[in-house]
This record gives C-alpha cells, structure tokens and sequence, in this order.
C-alpha cells in the first residue's frame, strides 16, 4: 500500500469521522496550565473554535484512529463492505497534530474514535496510548474525549477513563431489531454493559471521600443515535432516550440525521439527511431534560413528532385547557411549558415581577418569544381573548418552511 | 453641560471617579457629555497602555488620575449593588458610543430605584444588559478565534492578529495565559496588545493590520481538517454566520475556503444521493460468513452456573431484557448450603452485573453480619433476573415485576435451585416468596419459622431489606430490623453455616 502522508491521511480520517455529532467540549473540570509543563485549560463551558458551512461546531479535532474496520454496518461509511479509502494514524502523529493544533488555538482538544481493527481490545489499546503520551508524556490539559469500543476489556475502558474528560458509546440505532439486522457485529448487550460500568466509574470517583489525592477521571459520557436509517419513528427514539437517561446519567444523546456517505450500502435510504426532524428531536429532548417533560407527554411510541411546529408548542395545542397562563402570577413549572418562554427568560419573568407587573413588552425585553407566547399568556394589559381556542391559531404558530436547521 | 473626558475608552476607575463625584454633586444625566477621544489642548492621558485614567478639562480637576481604590459599592455617602459594578465594568466595553451616558443614567435612577438592577425589564437595565451580554459574547469569540501563528523555533514564539467586536482585548487576555501559560505569545489588536512572556501579562497600545504575523505552515493542514469534516449534505450556512459572523473571517485562515465549500456543496451531496452502491470486495463477504455471531439461546437446559450467567444475558422470556442494562444471575459457591432469593435487580444492580451491591444490598450486608451469616459461603439471586423500571428525568424508578414475569423468570430460578441445591432458601419479600414457594405467601404470617419444600430443603420467608429502608417510622423500623436479623440467623443455623445457639 501506498505510504500517504499526513495531509491525505487527516483528509480521510477527518471526513471518516464527521458523521459523529457530538463535539461538546464542555463539563470537564476546571483546570489549566499554570504550574504545569505542558499547554491546555478547560474552564467548564466549552468553546467553538471555527464552523463548517454546515453549521456545525468545530471545538475538537474529531478524527478516527483508523477507518480500516472489521464491522459491516450498514449505515457507517466505515464498514469493511464500503470501498472508501483507508488510512491509519500513528500514535506519535495523532499526537503531534493535537498539539500543533492546540498551540495555534484551533482546538480545544482531540476527539478520537477508530474502526475496529484486530480486537477490540487492540484498537482501544492504541487510543488509550494516545491519550496517555498526551497526558503524561506532554502534560496536556485540554480537552479529550475517546470513543469507548464496546467489547474491549473493562480494564482497558477504566484506563480510558483516567486519561478522558468525556467518553461514549454509540447506540447508533434507536431499535434493537435494526440494530441486529444492520449492524450485525454490533451486540447492544456490550454496549449497555460498558455503559453501566462507565456510569459507576464516573459516579464512583465523583465521591468526594475519593477526590483526595485527586485523580482525574472521566466526568461525563455521552451517545449518539442515527435518525432515519431504520423504521423507527420519534416516539421509539424518544422513548429509548429516555432510557438511556435515567439508567447511564448520559449528559447528551446526540441524534444524528441519516446522512447521505459516499459509497452507502443498498440497505439504507438516499436521500437527503431529514435535518428537520432531527432539530426537532433535539427541541424534545431539552424539553424532557430541563422543562420537566415526560417522553409521553410529548409524543407516544409508535408516533412521529409534528414536524410544522415546535413540540412544545404542539402539546400546547393539545392541552389549550391549561392556557392562559398568567405571568405575574403562575409558578416556574408552568411558565416552563408556555410556548416561546425559555428557561432563561422564565427566570427573568420570576424575577422582574417582584418590581412591577409585566406587560406584554416587558416579555419582550426579558427574551421571550413574543409572537408564539402571546396567544397562551395574561400579562398586564393583555389577554389573548378566544385566540388560545381559536381554529387557526395553529396555522399562525406554524414556521416558514426551513430545510437547513441545525 | 459638563464633559467629562477619560484617559482611554475602557478607563473604569475614571468613569467611576467622576460619576461618583457628579452623582453627589447632583448633576443629572442630561447635563453631561461623556468622551474618552483625547482633547488637542491637553496632554495625552497617561503613560503607555490602559489603566489608571483621569478626569480632565471641564472637571476642572487637573489633579493626577485617582488611584484604584476598592469599588465604590460605598463610596461618597452612597452605595450600589455588587450587580450593577459588574455590569459597568462589562458595559465599558461596549463599542456604543451612549454606553458612558448610559451607565451614568443607571448610577442616577439606583437613588431613587435602589432595586433596578434585578428588574430585567426595565429598557435602560434591558440595553445595559444586551450591551454586557454583546461583551462577553466578543470575549468569548476572541477566545475561539484568535489563530496564533509560530514566529520563532527557539524558543517556541507564537503571535496573532485579531479584531475583536469590542474593546476586550485586556479583558480576554487572562484566559490565553492560562491556557498557554508556558508558551511565549503576543496578540495584536488595533486597541491594544498583550504580550505573555511565561510570567507576566503586558499591555501596550494598538497596532497596525500591516503588523500582524505572516502565515504558519500548520495552517494548511488545519484548512485540510476544516474541508473535511464538513458534512456538504447538510449545508447550513445560516448558522454558519450566526455563530462566525463575517467580520471574523478575514484572520481565519480556514474561512477562505467557505466561498468554495458552499458552491461545491449541493453537488457533491447530489452525486451521493445519486451514487448507486458499489459490490463489496470479496475479502468481506468471507469475513461476513467467519463472523456470524451464535444466535439466541437455544433453549438447552445450562449444565453450570457458568452456562446460566451466559444463557441469561440472552434471555427473552419477557420484555424485561430491553430496558435492563443485562441480566444479572446469581452469586456464590455452586453448592453453597444456604440460597437468597431477591425481588429483581435494582439500579446499581442492573449496572454492576451483580445481585445486592446497592442500598438494599449494603442493609443486607449489615443484617448478615449481625446475624453472623457469611454472605459468602451463601448463594445470593433473584426471583427476576432483569431490572424492571420506568424512566423518570435522570433516574430509574423501580417497578415491582408482574406475575407473568416472575413465572417467565422462575425457568431461571429453578435452574439455579437445581445446581445448587441448597439446604435452606431464603426468600426476601413478598414477590421471592411467591416464586419459591410456588404461591403467595404472606410474610408476617409466615416469617420466622422453616416452611417445608417439596424437594428436601426447607424454605424461610422474611423481609426484602429495601422493605426495611422504606418504613418511616423508627420503631417499626427497629422492630422490623430485630426479625429480619432474628430470621437470617435461624436461616444460617438450618444451614448449618452457625453453630446453633452460638449467641
């Protein structure tokens, strides 16, 4: 095979990794690079340092270790049976390039994932090695997060650990049935093990009776789930979510529009990546994780989300019983489920009361969403009248037509 | 009218000293004109760089800049909220013209309307805000954009040119020394630079465009990344420019690509679309024959307890499976005297792989103890191998298994039973109960006393111990607590693992 040098192999191993979509660089501890040898700080809220055209954040440097894989999955352009070009990444350069990117602030870190090449266990071995010279070798503190191979030891996932802000696993498929059938290697039962031991690792050094002497230890992990690739529709994916949730203490799923890769296998659509859906996915999610939403309240199994509206406003449709709120008057827990106010501009509302009764300019300036709120809220001077009943109500509610969210 | 001139565009001990000083005079917002451009009568504002600030001209105070004191939350007879010295010192920032004016208006209207600051809607509060929040948005950004060129081998020497949206290049500086603290660097800006030398943070006055560092070889790699991990099927350029507005993208030595990028995009995404699949290579269709997986249990009787705890994970008897992290078999000697039957797994159980390791398991483990039964010359199940649960934000609230679980799971327990063939069974609650006696057994009826089973072995029903971490009251508890000790000792007596009448 032919030697490629490091350009060519950072373009395939780059474009090999970009259908992972997560690149939080946040929730590491804090520190930095005072009193050290090396470079690096991660200061709790993570940094974007560049955006593609496609909207995307660029805060790591995401690239896999290798796409050479020994897994067919269907969906992954990555899988043995695909003929994309392969490359692979020595520990020394994968190292090199973190810090020359770092140095010059184009990252914040580096984000490693790999094909699957020998075992498991080899694979995750190599990744481990790179971020352990990173940590050691060049006392490097900014931000790491490795993608964890299912069916590695558990001794080597606890090494990544030690050396990792963040790790995660990919479930990729939201139902088990497509998961079995297009990605056959693929056993979801590794996958929530690894996960479970992850989630009593992280919670176990997170005692504070074990902080001292502080070893630093994986802080949070984090799963990604492919939208549109199989049958399943937003109401099994929100339910898996919610699984997911509760039983690992995920701090992100990541859903991740089926989008069209270079040499796609014959079993999945081509089409264009359903990018409204996944925005809307994503608009559930907050909504159960920081609006106090159960995933049924949202949208049953079995169910898509509608896809016109956003979802909150969609249950506030169906529920006009409950509107109109007042805002001078309704707890924090209602004004949460009023379309258009934010969780920053509810606590705003909570607080600019105290002095003066809100009009509905007063919503404005505290950053709500006006034109979707009005219909749902009382304010001084205001009432919406019959609007909150009336038929058209949704209609006005409705977004013009935007392909390129998120 | 008044005016007020300040030593630099960001001088906040100036501003303060003034409006302080005005403040008590009594001299309203209208009668001021703020400006921090310097007077072609007076001699320029001090020294080199920002800091330290005067008031001069019609202040009439030609007395040297005052020097930084604490700040003015109790200054000439008055005091402001913490909150609004805050916002102040963000809002200086600003690029805004009104932004001096503006923050005067707020220190006035603080008189009369002591809790201003803490109504975000208020229009003067509201601007003030938005202004702070455009700050700290400038600040961060400069923290993301500023691209460091090397400039010097030996040692590693790097500098940047940057623009930032508001006059927050001291301000954004502290967080380059942290993160680059032992690298030697230089941001140059056309207010201010700041220069780090391993040590020590230095200011000094704005530059020129023609000043700034000429291009790192890194540079092209970086632009390789940034082509590549572009996604063209999901063009959003919008966004794009929301979160990296055009102004940034004359330093960004990756944004000359976007023209390119987005012109390219909607055909490369149509040739995937289009792309019909190519044929695998034959390599791959012979790996897929010599990694087909072994399929679902098959139904065999296991013949260890070995085979048991690998059979199970496969289990698909009931719907349990798809929401438990594994199945979780039994525990301990494979002859073991003595067998304890469980509800089902819990959380920390589910996660673990192993039976009683959570809350439940450590009120166990103590009541073991106590009872002077060794947990580990005992077997230790479940009469349900899965966790039952229902998702509740970042929690998992435990459901007790139906009938029809528990008799799709006692397959599992009476494999268990016949491997091991305990002396004596346990059970630990009313669900156990059922499914080792083979009907429902009440506990408080039956605990206590040795029930016979059909196969030899005798049977002993008691308390599930997260029955135990559930009664509120103390005395029940305490009570409750005595028989459960008292039962798991008579269980280790029968077995045999104590000496009768050893307390």
């Amino acid at each position: 095979m032919a030697v490629l040098d490091i350009r060519r192999k950072l373009a395939i191993l780059a474009d090999a990794a970009k259908y992972d979509a997560s690149c939080a660089s946040s929730g590491g501890e804090k520190r930095d690079s005072v009193g050290g040898k090396g470079v690096g700080s991660t200061e709790g809220m993570g940094i974007c340092h560049a955006y593609a055209p496609d909207g995307r954040c660029i805060s790591l440097l995401k690239i896999l270790l290798t796409n050479f894989c020994i897994y067919d999955c269907a969906y992954c352009i990555n899988r043995v049976s695909s003929n994309t070009p392969r490359a692979r990444f020595s520990v020394k350069e994968v190292v090199d390039l973190t810090l020359n990117f770092y140095k010059r602030n184009y990252i914040e870190g580096l984000f490693l994932s790999s094909g699957v090449i020998q075992s498991g266990d080899y694979t995750m071995e190599e990744m481990v090695r790179i971020a352990k010279s990173l940590r050691l070798d060049h006392d490097f503190r900014g931000y790491i997060h490795l993608k964890l191979i299912p069916e590695a030891s558990p001794e080597l996932a606890a090494q990544a650990g030690l050396y990792a802000d963040r790790v995660s696993i990919n479930i990729e498929l939201p139902r088990d049935d497509s998961l079995k059938s297009l990605a056959p290697e693929k056993d979801v039962g590794d996958i929530k093990r690894a996960m479970g031991r992850m989630r009593l690792a992280i919670e176990d050094k997170a005692e504070p009776a074990r902080k001292a002497p502080r070893k630093s230890f994986a802080r949070s992990q984090s799963t990604q789930l492919i939208v549109g690739a199989d049958e399943a529709k937003d109401g099994d994916i929100l339910a898996r979510s919610a699984s997911l949730y509760g039983a690992y203490r995920l701090s992100r799923v990541y859903y991740s529009a089926f989008s069209p890769i270079p040499d796609a296998s014959h079993r999945l659509p081509s089409a264009r990546p359903p990018l409204l859906r996944e925005h809307r996915l994503y608009q559930a999610d907050w909504l159960m994780r920081f609006y106090g939403f159960a995933q049924p309240e949202i949208i049953g199994q079995g169910q898509d989300l509608d896809l016109s509206v956003d979802p909150k406003t969609a249950w506030a449709l169906r529920n006009r019983a409950r509107f109109p709120v007042d805002v001078n008057a309704a707890d924090r827990e209602t004004l949460l489920r009023v379309p258009g106010l934010g969780a920053k501009a509810v606590d705003r509302i909570l607080l600019a009361r105290r002095q003066a009764r809100l009009t509905i300019d007063d919503l404005k300036r505290v950053g709500a969403v006006v034109k979707r709120a009005r219909a749902f809220v009382v304010a001084e001077g205001w009432t919406p009248g019959a609007a909150t009943d009336g038929e058209h109500l949704k209609a006005r509610l409705v977004e013009p037509a935007q392909l390129s969210l998120f | 009218m008044r005016v007020v001139r300040l030593a630099s565009e960001i001088d906040f001990d100036g501003w303060r000293a003034a409006a302080r000083r005005l403040r008590a005079e009594g001299v309203s917002p209208e009668a001021i004109a703020w400006t921090a451009e310097r007077d072609l009568f007076s001699p320029p504002p001090c020294g080199e760089g920002a800091g330290g600030g005067g008031v001069s001209a019609e202040m009439a105070d030609s007395e040297p800049a005052p020097p930084p004191q604490p700040l003015p939350t109790r200054g000439r007879g008055f005091t402001v909220p913490t909150a609004f010295v805050d916002l102040a010192q963000a809002v200086i920032l600003h690029r805004a013209s009104d932004r001096l004016a503006l923050l005067y208006r707020l220190l006035w209207r603080l008189e009369r309307e002591p809790r201003l600051i803490d109504n975000p809607a208020d229009p003067d509060v509201a601007r003030a805000r938005d202004m702070q929040k455009a700050v700290a948005r400038a600040i961060h950004k400069m923290h993301a954009f500023v691209r460091f060129r090397l400039i010097e081998t030996d040692p590693e020497t790097y500098a940047a040119w940057f623009e930032p949206a508001h006059r927050v290049t001291e301000a954004a500086a502290p967080f380059f020394a942290r993160r680059f603290t032992n690298m030697t660097w230089t941001i140059l800006t056309p207010d201010a630079c700041v220069a780090w030398d391993g040590q020590t943070l230095r200011v000094s006055d704005g530059v020129d465009p023609a000043d700034a560092p000429s291009e790192d070889a890194q540079e092209e790699l970086w632009r390789t990344y940034y082509a590549s991990i572009f996604n063209p099927a999901r063009l959003n350029e919008k966004m794009m420019r929301q979160e990296m507005p055009k102004r940034y993208w004359r330093n960004l030595p990756e944004a000359r690509l976007i023209p390119q990028l987005i012109e390219t995009a909607q055909e490369r995404a149509a040739a995937m679309v289009a792309a019909a699949p190519s044929p695998p290579p034959d390599r791959v269709l012979k790996a897929a024959l010599r990694h087909a997986r072994d399929g679902a249990f098959n139904g065999d009787l296991p013949t260890s307890l070995d085979e048991v705890a690998a059979a199970v994970q496969v289990c698909r008897r009931c719907d349990l499976w798809r929401d438990a992290t594994q199945a979780v078999p039994g525990q301990g000697p494979a002859h073991a005297p003595l067998m304890f039957v469980g509800e089902q797994p819990g959380d920390q159980e589910d996660l673990a792989g192993q039976p009683f390791v959570g809350p439940a398991g450590q009120v166990f483990d103590a009541a073991l103890k106590e009872a002077g039964v060794p947990r580990e010359q005992a077997f230790v199940t479940n009469a349900v191998k899965h966790f039952k649960h229902e998702p509740r934000g970042k929690r998992r609230i435990h459901k007790t298994p139906d009938r029809g679980e528990v008799t799709a799971c006692r397959w599992w327990l009476d494999t268990e039973r016949r491997l091991v063939r305990p002396r004596v069974i346990v059970a630990l609650g009313a669900t156990a109960a059922h499914a080792v006696i083979g009907r429902a057994t009440p506990i408080a009826a039956n605990r206590g006393r040795a029930l016979h089973l059909p196969d030899q072995g005798q049977a002993i029903v008691t308390y599930h111990p997260s029955f135990l971490l559930r009664l509120p009251d103390a005395d029940a508890r305490d009570r409750a607590h005595a028989e459960f000790v008292e039962d798991l000792r008579l269980a280790g007596e029968l077995a045999k693992l104590i000496d009768q009448g050893a307390q």
